[in-house]
């Protein structure tokens, strides 16, 4: 499952954060911003309109991600 | 003995600029980096031990692998390589003691650089609140470089980083490799050095965050604190506004009283008073807009403004953060495009600057007034609408839908390159009267140093356009028409006739270059109404309705849709982008929007046989 499927609430690890190009600097940037495999993540809240974009809580961080952002972040399936 | 120089670095939301204004109050210099629209912001201070320091406060990053302009300059200032910045003899790491995960990781960037540097453990009140309990002289022992406590929003806060600037400077940290796994020697440090007194609670910002990003109660609040901004810039200034009016212009009626009738007095009332007026009269809508840009973006609620708006803008191509320029250019342009400084994405930030111009800003509405008033049939449509107000709102949503075409059209030049939101959404604090103050005297001097030179230095030169030469004795007519003003206004009809304008509203338009609103009393000036009266528009209006076609005041009110011509907008654009370049590709869009909707107008008007006066 990736973070951009996660339902709000339930609580998540990170497996990986997969590049979509070869030096994708967007997964780069996450990957400098905490989202690195065997972190707790939790959706805390999803955007107005289309539910985009979502609202994510990484350790004592919050941050908004686009899905399209959040589509890069695989989530650990054993542990969700 | 030269000055230290010092640079402060950090995670943005670090606390980084609440710890330089405490460290050098008022003495602070902003500009730009040459060549880029990144702040550039220095202090001076005098340590305790009486060390003269110059002290850079850095734009805020992530990562010292740069993903923008701010990042790049921060990287290479940080390595000593930036041209025309001296290397930082010691760097100043600030960190979040409440979010030592993420910031310590930005610290290891730092010391694989291999300088000297300090920490920061900041917000060290938050933490204990939180029961955090950092072994501070554990976690320097690791790092190999001093570890100070600050808390940048009390008085007192930056003691022990004063005491450190005193000392002798640390050795430089012995080099890390960069290719290792940050995150994990973080983990360990934080196992290491980091412990909490009591268990963890639920943080107040999920609390909050529950009502605050919820999707309909979110908005609610969102809307209600929007259209008090609106109300505060729009109304509340208002009042102020009309007293620097009036005190202007009773200085004016002063030194009429003192000095004879001729061009000094004229060029001191009309010229020199007027043009400052025109300055002055901008700082209540900009310091009103910016006590609560600086209130939301400190208290860590604009960047939850940005995220419920995001998919809102994203119509335009835009994220949240473009939403509260945009609003604000309703009331004026000039704060608008100031308040684009909270965009961090550079390309975003651009294009905002770019269509700002395009929301209808509160002085196109006397001349709106004036034409809908002479022109538009004051008559029902179907039963329940107003004709005159559904033109003023066509008017309205036509600079909007241009407005999102415009910046769509920007966009699609770009390709296909992502552009990500990836935005923090930092804890709440309540905002440090401080910080607010100094923000807005930063705010209200750049504007009138900067912008109002410029400003007041066209509006010299507009006049002096609309004064001279003077008439020939015994000449009938107003004496515009003699002057340099009225033969540009008559050569201008060459290329205006073409969209119906006459040789009048030529005229008026090149005074009305000062302020839009300047056209409704330079057209009563060539009409001869006089336009010192109050009732000045009630008096042209009727001549207007007789001597102007439909289609004429048609066109007028397309052009003023797009109004090239505010020399104020185009003086702060001047100023925040740092490019002339920038300037005339927006006067030039802008004009030739006008020019096509007037153009379109008029002869639709004239078809349909609006082409008669």
């Amino acid at each position: 499952m990736r973070l951009s499927e996660l339902e709000p609430g339930i609580p998540a690890t990170i497996d990986q954060v997969e590049d979509r190009e070869d030096l994708d600097p967007v997964a780069d940037r996450l990957r400098a911003l905490g989202f690195v495999p065997g972190e707790p993540v939790q959706v805390v809240a999803v955007g107005p309109l289309g539910g985009d974009p979502i609202a994510v809580r990484i350790g004592f961080t919050r941050f908004a991600l686009r899905r399209a952002e959040a589509n890069r972040i695989v989530l650990d399936d054993r542990r969700t | 003995m030269t000055a230290l120089n010092v640079a402060l670095v950090g995670n943005p939301n670090c606390g980084k600029t609440a710890l330089f204004n405490l460290l050098t109050g008022s003495r602070q210099k902003v500009a730009n980096y040459a060549g880029v629209t990144v702040e550039r912001k220095e202090g001076r201070l005098i340590t305790p031990g009486g060390r003269s320091v110059r002290l850079l406060d850095l734009p805020g990053a992530y990562s010292l692998v740069a993903t923008s302009p701010d990042e790049v300059v921060t990287r290479d200032i940080c390595a000593g390589r930036y041209k025309g910045e001296p290397p930082p003899e010691l760097l100043v790491c600030v960190t979040d003691a409440t979010n030592l995960r993420l910031h310590l990781r930005f610290v290891l960037e730092v010391l694989a650089l291999g300088r000297p540097t300090v920490m920061v453990l900041n917000m060290m009140d938050a933490a204990r609140a939180r029961g955090l309990v950092i072994d501070v002289e554990r976690l320097s022992e690791a790092l190999g470089i001093p570890v100070v406590e600050a808390v940048a929003v009390q008085r007192t806060g930056a003691q022990a980083l004063l005491s450190q600037l005193d000392a002798a400077l640390p050795p430089a940290p012995h080099r890390r490799t960069v290719d290792r796994d940050f995150h994990a020697d973080v983990r360990i440090l934080l196992r290491d050095c980091v412990s909490r007194s009591s268990p963890q609670t639920e943080q107040l910002e999920d609390r909050l965050d529950r009502w605050v990003l919820h999707p309909v109660l979110g908005l609610v609040i969102l809307f209600t604190l929007l259209f008090l901004m609106f109300q505060a810039v729009f109304s509340w200034a208002q009042p102020v506004m009309d007293l620097i009016d009036a005190g202007f212009a009773s200085l004016g009626h002063a030194i009429q009283m003192v000095l004879p009738a001729g061009p000094l007095r004229s060029l001191l009332v009309d010229g020199i008073i007027a043009g400052a007026g025109s300055v002055v009269v901008f700082l209540p809508q900009i310091l009103i807009l910016f006590l609560w840009i600086l209130t939301l973006e400190e208290s860590g609620y604009l960047p939850r403004a940005a995220f419920l708006l995001d998919r809102f803008m994203a119509v335009a191509g835009l994220s949240g953060r473009s939403f509260i320029p945009l609003l604000s250019s309703f009331a004026c342009a000039v704060p608008g495009i100031m308040a684009t400084r909270t965009i961090q994405h550079p390309r975003d930030r651009l294009v905002t600057i770019l269509i700002a111009p395009l929301m209808t800003c509160s002085a196109r509405l006397p001349v709106y007034t004036l034409l809908i008033g002479a022109f538009i049939p004051n008559r029902n449509v179907a039963g329940i609408f107003n004709l005159q107000g559904l033109v003023l709102f066509a008017l309205y949503l036509s600079g909007i839908l241009s407005a999102v075409i415009v910046a769509r059209v920007l966009r699609s030049r770009e390709g296909r390159q992502e552009h990500p939101l990836l935005m923090e959404l930092p804890a709440y604090r309540i905002p440090g009267l401080r910080n607010l103050a100094l923000g807005l005297w930063q705010r209200a001097r750049i504007f009138l140093s900067r912008v109002g030179t410029i400003i007041l230095s066209l509006s010299v030169l507009l006049w002096a356009l609309s004064s001279f030469p003077r008439p020939p004795a015994g000449a009938s007519g107003p004496a515009i028409e003699w002057s340099i003003a009225g033969w540009l206004g008559h050569a201008m009809l060459y290329v205006m006739a073409p969209i119906g304008f006459t040789w009048q509203i030529c005229v008026g338009l090149v005074p009305g270059l000062a302020a839009r609103e300047v056209a409704v009393s330079a057209l009563a000036t060539v009409y001869a109404v006089g336009s010192d009266e109050a009732d000045t528009a009630s008096r042209l209006a009727p001549l207007l309705h007789a001597q102007w076609s439909v289609a004429t005041a048609l066109s007028l009110l397309a052009w003023y849709v797009f109004a090239p011509q505010c020399v104020s907008t185009l003086a702060t654009i001047r100023r925040e982008t740092g490019s002339w370049r920038i300037v005339a590709v927006t006067a030039t869009y802008l004009f030739g929007l006008a020019y096509g909707a007037s153009f379109v107008t008029y002869h639709i008007a004239v078809m349909l046989g609006g082409g008669l006066a």
